[in-house]
């Protein structure tokens, strides 16, 4: 009971040094919502309201549906319309319009009699991924007429467009990154949060105050640690919570999988920052080596931003010790595939390994220090 | 009479790979002493009260603090003694209340226990006024003050202060002894390191460490007449000396 009623003091007191310290608290709740944001929203191939041109040599019935349509989406907003060939160039020094759609003159003609008519879409390239991504939607929207308007007439006619779309490439980046940033946001929290609490005693002397007491060094480990279990498991909450309401993330798998995989990948992330303040004296110290030896590999190397595929060799070897790259797997196959444990139980082993690995580093070294 | 020993410690070594940092000192405290554990930085008094407080093992010997060994027993020496380190011991971002109910927790203390001890100690130290204050921003003599009263809370058999009065204004540091005069009246026994020579003649008994070994161990009064000298700095500054 008395040892129970001591970890409660403990905790107590971990949580109000989070929740007084106001860096603490950004890190904690204000880094995950931000990063969750920043990269749905400013990070993505997803273009919105871009402002294009038309210009329609035809202007007749056909070139009409498809303005209308372009029009309708999202996507663009057609800003002007304009008149003649020379026009363009000067449209473009405007910097305003990213895209000019060009109707060849008699449109409808050429539909009805030769079966073809061409579109043109003249992007700004000046940022080439938005004109990219605009050429895409173009063609995605114009292909959209006209299988609405194979439906309704059996001639076979065709819209020539130079590029086709599979899928929206918006969604591939979101399915990238929610467990991306859930992965660094864990990693964050766990191992910098827990390394620079527990130097923090150290550096003011507290930690010699619990080591004399008759608490057990396990004892004041694990009271250090459990808020940030707590306040990691919120995180990954929020972050998922956000996917999936603002983005529409979907979670395929077992919600229940993906949560032991989680504190799986949380506990290791904590024995790592246990790990760190291990060896290092001082807050900057253990923030320096967070930052360097866990934040940067974990978004360089764990296929979060740079594919894995792509990397040189020995970068790819690299990767496999880093235990987000497992989770960044795991995490996927669960909520895109919707799989079980049974095609994930490599990798799920590899973590666990992984993670009894540095707790037992960890405890080791942690025993030397105090000798 | 005969005193009674409540800390007893024969041949005590500690080695750092070829370093031995503590050179098998022997020495006695006996229960209610003032006992003043003095050397230059580096001469391993504080190597020494680590080993003493059981939270560093010895290379060879053997000590006895309150009772137990502190090598084998260390989790019994831990509860039988309190510790107020050099660097201000308590949480700044925490209230009073908040520091006393932690460190009173920690050390097994009932919920009614902590109580009184909060009422008990607001009212001696005279902290009405700020008892909800973080400790942060309390001057650090008062921070000190109650630092000791912290150590004390699970009324322990002897208190091991480590350079308890560094960077305070001699006034606090008057009363800082007065303090320590009360407790030891108490029965509690005082086991302090300083570098203040002038503190050193408050000690009911002083040792004086060079060089990981004990050089001198007497009354502060006995010390001085057979170094000849007025003061315990002169004492200190004779044996450094008479070393080298």
């Amino acid at each position: 009971m008395t040892i129970m009623k001591r970890f409660i003091g403990f905790v107590k007191k971990e949580f109000y040094h989070i929740f007084r310290d106001k860096r603490s608290l950004f890190i904690l709740f204000g880094m995950p919502i931000a990063q969750i944001l920043l990269f749905g929203f400013a990070i993505t191939n997803e273009i919105n309201n871009v402002d294009i041109a038309i210009l329609d040599q035809s202007n007749d019935i056909e070139t009409q549906k498809i303005i209308y349509k372009i029009k309708a989406s999202p996507y663009f907003n057609v800003a002007n319309q304009i008149e003649k060939e020379s026009d363009i160039e000067s449209e473009f020094k405007k910097g305003k319009i990213k895209a000019v759609l060009i109707f060849e003159p008699n449109f409808s003609k050429n539909l009805e009699t030769k079966k073809v008519a061409v579109v043109q879409a003249i992007t700004d390239a000046t940022e080439p991924n938005v004109a990219n991504t605009i050429a895409n939607y173009t063609s995605a929207i114009i292909q959209n007429y006209q299988s609405q308007k194979k439906q309704s007439n059996s001639n076979q006619v065709k819209v020539e467009v130079q590029s086709r779309m599979f899928y929206n490439p918006e969604l591939k980046s979101v399915f990238n990154f929610v467990p991306g940033v859930m992965t660094v946001i864990l990693m964050l929290v766990s191992a910098m949060m827990t390394s620079i609490s527990i130097t923090r005693e150290k550096e003011l002397g507290t930690m010699e105050i619990l080591l004399v007491s008759p608490l057990k060094p396990f004892q004041v480990i694990i009271g250090k640690v459990f808020p940030y279990i707590f306040l990691s498991i919120i995180n990954a909450i929020v972050i998922l919570t956000l996917g999936y309401f603002v983005f529409k993330m979907p979670i395929n798998g077992s919600i229940f999988l993906l949560a032991f995989e989680s504190i799986l990948f949380i506990i290791s992330a904590l024995s790592l920052g246990i790990l760190i303040s291990t060896v290092s004296n001082s807050q900057q110290t253990a923030m320096m080596l967070s930052l360097m030896g866990l934040m940067l590999p974990v978004i360089i190397l764990s296929g979060f931003i740079f594919p894995i595929n792509s990397m040189p060799l020995p970068m790819q070897v690299i990767s496999n010790i880093i235990p987000a790259k497992w989770f960044i797997i795991i995490v996927k196959a669960i909520m895109l595939k919707g799989v079980g444990i049974q095609y994930i139980w490599k990798e799920t082993l590899i973590l666990i390994g992984m993670t009894v690995f540095f707790i037992t580093l960890s405890i080791k070294k942690y025993k030397i220090r105090l000798e | 009479m005969e005193r009674e020993k409540i800390i007893s410690v024969k041949n005590l070594t500690k080695e750092f790979g070829h370093f031995t940092a503590v050179k098998g000192i022997s020495f006695d405290v006996y229960k209610g002493e003032i006992f003043g554990f003095l050397g230059a930085n580096g001469a391993g008094k504080t190597t020494a009260m680590k080993m003493l407080i059981g939270i560093s093992n010895p290379t060879s010997g053997e000590a006895n603090v309150a009772g137990f060994d502190v090598h084998s027993q260390a989790d019994m020496v831990k509860k039988s003694i309190g510790y107020m380190s050099q660097k201000f011991s308590m949480y700044d971002d925490l209230t009073i209340k908040e520091n006393i109910t932690f460190f009173g927790g920690i050390y097994g203390l009932s919920r009614i226990e902590i109580k009184q001890k909060i009422a008990q100690l607001i009212e001696e130290l005279e902290l009405q006024e700020v008892a909800n204050n973080l400790v942060g921003s309390l001057p650090l003599g008062w921070k000190q003050k109650l630092s000791f009263s912290v150590a004390l809370l699970h009324e322990p058999k002897i208190v091991f202060l480590d350079e308890p009065t560094g960077g305070v204004d001699p006034i606090t540091r008057r009363q800082f002894w007065e303090m320590i005069y009360t407790q030891a009246y108490k029965g509690t026994t005082i086991f302090v390191t300083t570098h203040y020579m002038d503190e050193a003649e408050y000690c009911d008994r002083v040792s004086i460490m060079v060089d990981g070994s004990i050089e001198a161990l007497d009354t502060p009064k006995n010390l001085k007449e057979q170094f000849k000298v007025d003061s315990m700095n002169d004492v200190f500054l004779k044996l450094a000396r008479n070393i080298e």
